[in-house]
């Protein structure tokens, strides 16, 4: 399967605090209905970019389009055609399952029929049904994930951004929460996701990585490991991390 | 344990904003509140209604005009006028003069001056009917200036501690006392909530620090912050306001620390109540912001107030500390004076902090 | 429209699931109402009182008796000497003290003149100056019974010219505290939970991160804040209701003038009040420093809203700072409508102010929040 329709396009991106360049002019795109995986190292500069991409952190320089909106002018057009789930939980605690669905439906402007077709369906397929009126701060975190993806998905968007979205989840978890990704993208949402679980980039059909603020290497996995001679992930991203101090002793 | 305290230090340091605020306020506040509040009555707006608009009308309001007491804010017509004019909320009171006040006074009767307050504020009311109507009786010994009266008794009067009767020498004491109060007890309690929601405290907990370290720990940088503030204050108080200093300095500032170690506790106590910050906050915010405030003596007199609410002031921990701060800095006695008032605070805090310890431990277990 | 209703729905269900927080919310304020109410009083009451009598004549006795009976002392001490009456003001025992010297009937009666000394603590010196009025009084009527009886002894020189001075207190005649203080507790009260729930609010989100999610949806700026601002206005009005039945079940006092006057005053109010909070929230990024700056300006706002001392005795200055000060408005509209039964056009003045503060305030908490991260 080949993706052609680009749906992000990002030219020259670059993001500065102060002195520091956190996103140092980086140029990709994001086909429609791919999961493109967004790696690299912790304070590469990964959720820096993402969030410009979700429009609420403006770039320095560069441009962009999500789902062929601007970044500088039409955020608000962006954020209607995205889901966006962060590294941090962030859904109500507080409120229960129910709840919550209806709160994020009802500001995404679902209409009530609506949200109650879509949380029957969500909670029927999550298995939740004798959860649904407690309060999420008794599920454990991996129901936790798992809903919360599932309400980003709610008002269907046509790209979802995932934030390292299985950070502390146990391996059977992670395997079931990608298993959702699937099907969302088999649905035809294009899916970006950071992560820094090198066996997670397997997975994606293309993955970028992020190295200091740039992107260091863009393609599918198989090609990737071909091009760096490694037989894993793990591998090409330990070449690529290696050749960048390489670079910074020289 | 060292390392801990460091940490904390670290934490309150790097947060710049919450530097400023820390310690900003407390001098902002004490310089408005030092300037701004007082619970003299002056500069009252007044009315009159002047039905005789002679000689003795126009001398009596022009020497209640010479007291400083009274605004004039205009004449009335007629009794009509004065509800509506109440209404409106400025004037405070009315002086309405009867007809033909110099007539009836050379003529050997009695001339009428009537004094309406305008009495939903009955202190100001008060205040103001007694000056007016000594004013009148000053002018009516003006104009009786030949007449003595036998068997005399001259009380004389000593105004004690403060013979100017400054409203400043009330209110420095109680505001500093409210500002250590709330900054302390808010601070450590919302600082150890905070490290209970973000799950901090379990990882602390679980070192092999003993919880009562821990608390040490979270605790004695605010110790030495809220000293800063009392130094800063006491000085602005001592400066800028001119309080005597007529006690002992060591006594003042050993019974500050005692007082802010109080409060310090009263926060551990409320943290252990407490299991978020939003709660932590609200308990100390909207429970001891007006309770201290009025149960303690600072702006209201304790033995005015109905016996319960006597009672009751005595677990105000500010109560005690303004007696202290009056005792020592106004009245000049030294310690030993003191010694019920330093006790009950040692017991206090004793209290909290012994209650506090339980709580935890029985978490633990 | 629909936006908003969700972020209601929401918000109402945070507060009502927190149990542990209700009572704080509802309780709280209730009970310090109650009993707060009957602690703000300048009356000047259970006056404690030393006499050092050293005279020990029938006169003297006489004059202790009158202080005796009086509703305003309280005997806490009797002795012979200064020094140890002085010394039972410094333990805070006493704060007058009557001294009445040897050969104080003698003198009287020999000289037609004799002395006492009243000795005041005036730290508090409003109470001072009371305290003295009515130990002056109490000695002007000794001093009035003693010619009254020994009459035939004087005789008057010339005649008196007499002004009579009478007073009437309108609207309070009773001179009741609680009728004034009150009103005005419970604005505290109200503004309190006001402002310290708005102001804890949007901050409380993003420390949690919630805000973040909030922040990538198509919400409008203006449906957050007003989502945000609505709940607790509700609150608080339902509050303020609650906190009038009080005061007319409890205290007897009623709203003299129109109910409706009352929560169209509060209406606006609560908007400036909750638009400080949400300013507060935006503008900082803990609860911590949120919390401390609403306590900065709640302080400042009760010490200098005329509730507990006049604004007509501060300097000029302070009285300017006051006019920034919405519970001052607040309270003044509270006792004008509750006691004097002001009319709406009374209170347009305060009303149009608090309008235009109402906007800026709300404006400013709507310019100040940025969808971002």
């Amino acid at each position: 399967m080949t993706y052609s329709d680009p749906i992000i396009s990002v030219d020259k991106l670059t993001k500065k605090f102060g002195s520091f360049t956190a996103v140092n002019a980086i140029s990709f795109q994001v086909m429609k209905g791919e999961i493109f995986g967004f790696l690299g190292a912790n304070g590469a500069g990964k959720t820096t970019a993402m969030k410009i991409l979700i429009g609420i952190s403006r770039p320095t320089s560069g441009t962009a389009t999500v789902a062929g909106y601007d970044i500088y002018k039409q955020t608000e057009q962006i954020k209607k055609s995205i889901g966006y789930m962060s590294q941090r939980f962030s859904l109500y605690n507080d409120l229960t399952i129910k709840e919550n669905i209806e709160f994020f439906g009802g500001i995404y402007g679902l209409t009530s029929r609506q949200i109650r077709e879509k949380s029957d369906a969500l909670v029927e397929k999550l298995g939740l049904q004798d959860k649904f009126n407690r309060p999420i701060s008794d599920l454990p975190l991996g129901w936790k994930q798992k809903l919360a993806f599932s309400v980003a998905l709610l008002h269907d968007p046509k790209i979802i951004f995932l934030d390292e979205p299985t950070g502390g989840v146990d391996p059977v978890t992670r395997r079931m929460f990608w298993n959702m990704i699937y099907e969302a993208a088999y649905r035809g949402v294009t899916i970006f996701v950071t992560t820094h679980y090198m066996d997670e980039a397997e997975y994606c059909n293309r993955v970028s990585m992020m190295v200091d603020g740039k992107i260091e290497a863009l393609d599918s996995p198989a090609r990737l490991k071909e091009k760096f001679g490694v037989n894993s992930m793990n591998d090409v991203f330990v070449r690529l991390a290696r050749n960048q101090d390489k670079a910074k002793v020289q | 344990m060292k390392g801990f305290i460091i940490k904390e230090f670290f934490h309150i340091f790097r947060d710049r904003r919450s530097l400023i605020i820390l310690f900003g306020m407390p001098i902002v506040q004490i310089l408005l509140f030092g300037f701004a509040i007082t619970n003299e009555i002056r500069n009252v707006n007044i009315a009159v209604l002047d039905k005789a608009r002679d000689e003795a009308s126009e001398r009596i309001i022009e020497k209640m005009l010479a007291s400083g007491y009274f605004v004039m804010n205009g004449y009335l017509e007629t009794e009509d006028e004065i509800e509506p004019i109440f209404r409106k909320g400025k004037i405070k009171a009315v002086v309405v003069f009867g007809p033909d006040l110099d007539r009836n006074l050379t003529a050997g009767g009695i001339a009428p001056v009537q004094i309406i307050a305008d009495a939903t504020d009955p202190n100001t009311a008060n205040t103001i009917a007694a000056y007016a109507a000594s004013i009148v009786r000053d002018y009516q010994a003006d104009i009786n200036p030949n007449v003595t009266l036998p068997l005399e008794t001259i009380p004389e009067v000593r105004m004690l501690y403060n013979p100017e009767l400054k409203g400043v020498f009330m209110f420095i004491p109680g505001t500093m006392t409210v500002i250590l109060m709330l900054v302390s007890a808010m601070m450590t309690s919302i600082s150890i909530a905070r490290e209970k929601e973000m799950g901090t405290m379990e990882v602390l907990l679980v070192s092999p620090l003993k919880p009562v370290q821990v608390v040490a720990g979270k605790v004695l940088p605010y110790i030495l912050l809220s000293s800063i503030n009392a130094t800063v204050i006491l000085l602005l108080g001592y400066f800028v306001f001119r309080m005597p200093m007529q006690g002992s300095l060591l006594a003042l500032m050993g019974t500050t620390l005692l007082f802010i170690i109080t409060t310090l506790s009263l926060g551990i106590f409320i943290s252990t109540v407490a299991q978020t910050q939003q709660m932590a906050m609200m308990m100390s915010l909207i429970g001891l912001m007006l309770p201290t405030i009025m149960l303690s003596g600072f702006v209201f007199p304790i033995d005015s107030m109905p016996w319960p609410l006597r009672v009751l002031s005595n677990i105000i921990p500010a109560k005690w500390f303004i007696l202290i701060l009056k005792g020592l800095m106004l009245k000049g006695v030294s310690i030993t004076y003191l010694w019920k008032e330093v006790l009950i605070l040692i017991m206090m805090t004793l209290a909290l902090i012994g209650i506090s310890v339980k709580k935890y431990a029985i978490r633990l277990a | 429209m629909k936006t908003i209703f969700h972020l209601l729905k929401k918000e109402f269900r945070q507060i009502f699931r927190n149990r542990a927080m209700l009572p704080i919310l509802f309780v709280m304020p209730a009970v310090q109402l109650l009993v707060l109410s009957f602690a703000a009083t300048f009356e000047v009451k259970n006056i404690s009182l030393h006499i050092v009598d050293n005279d020990q004549s029938s006169l003297s006795r006489d004059l202790t008796q009158k202080f005796l009976v009086s509703d305003h002392f309280k005997l806490t001490g009797i002795s012979f000497s200064s020094d140890e009456a002085l010394d039972d003001m410094q333990r805070h025992n006493t704060d007058v003290i009557l001294h009445i010297p040897e050969h104080f009937e003698r003198d009287l009666v020999r000289n037609q003149k004799a002395k006492l000394m009243l000795s005041i603590n005036a730290i508090d010196g409003a109470a001072a100056a009371v305290e003295n009025a009515y130990a002056t009084t109490i000695i002007h009527d000794f001093n009035e019974n003693i010619r009254i009886r020994m009459a035939d002894q004087i005789s008057l020189t010339g005649q008196p010219k007499v002004l009579s001075v009478t007073q009437s207190f309108w609207f309070n005649p009773e001179l009741d505290y609680k009728t004034f203080m009150v009103p005005g507790i419970l604005v505290l009260l109200v503004t309190m939970i006001a402002i310290f729930l708005a102001g804890m609010n949007i901050v409380r989100e993003k420390e949690i991160g919630t805000l973040e999610q909030i922040n990538v949806t198509p919400i409008k700026k203006h449906q957050f804040i007003i989502g945000k601002l609505l709940p607790f206005w509700i609150l608080a009005l339902v509050e303020l209701g609650v906190g009038l039945i009080m005061c007319r079940v409890i205290f007897g006092i009623g709203v003299a003038g129109s109910i409706w006057v009352v929560f169209l005053f509060a209406a606006v109010y609560l908007l400036v009040v909750l638009g400080i909070g949400l300013f507060i929230s935006n503008f900082t990024h803990t609860q911590q420093q949120a919390m401390f700056l609403s306590w900065f300006f709640m302080v400042i706002f009760i010490l200098m809203s005329g509730l507990f001392t006049p604004i007509d005795s501060m300097p000029h200055w302070a009285q300017v700072i006051t006019e920034f000060n919405p519970v001052r408005y607040f309270v003044e509209v509270m006792r004008m409508v509750m006691l004097k039964g002001a009319q709406l056009p009374d209170i347009l003045p305060q009303l149009s102010k608090l309008l235009v503060y109402a906007l800026v305030m709300n404006g400013l908490a709507v310019a100040g929040y940025r969808k971002v991260a």
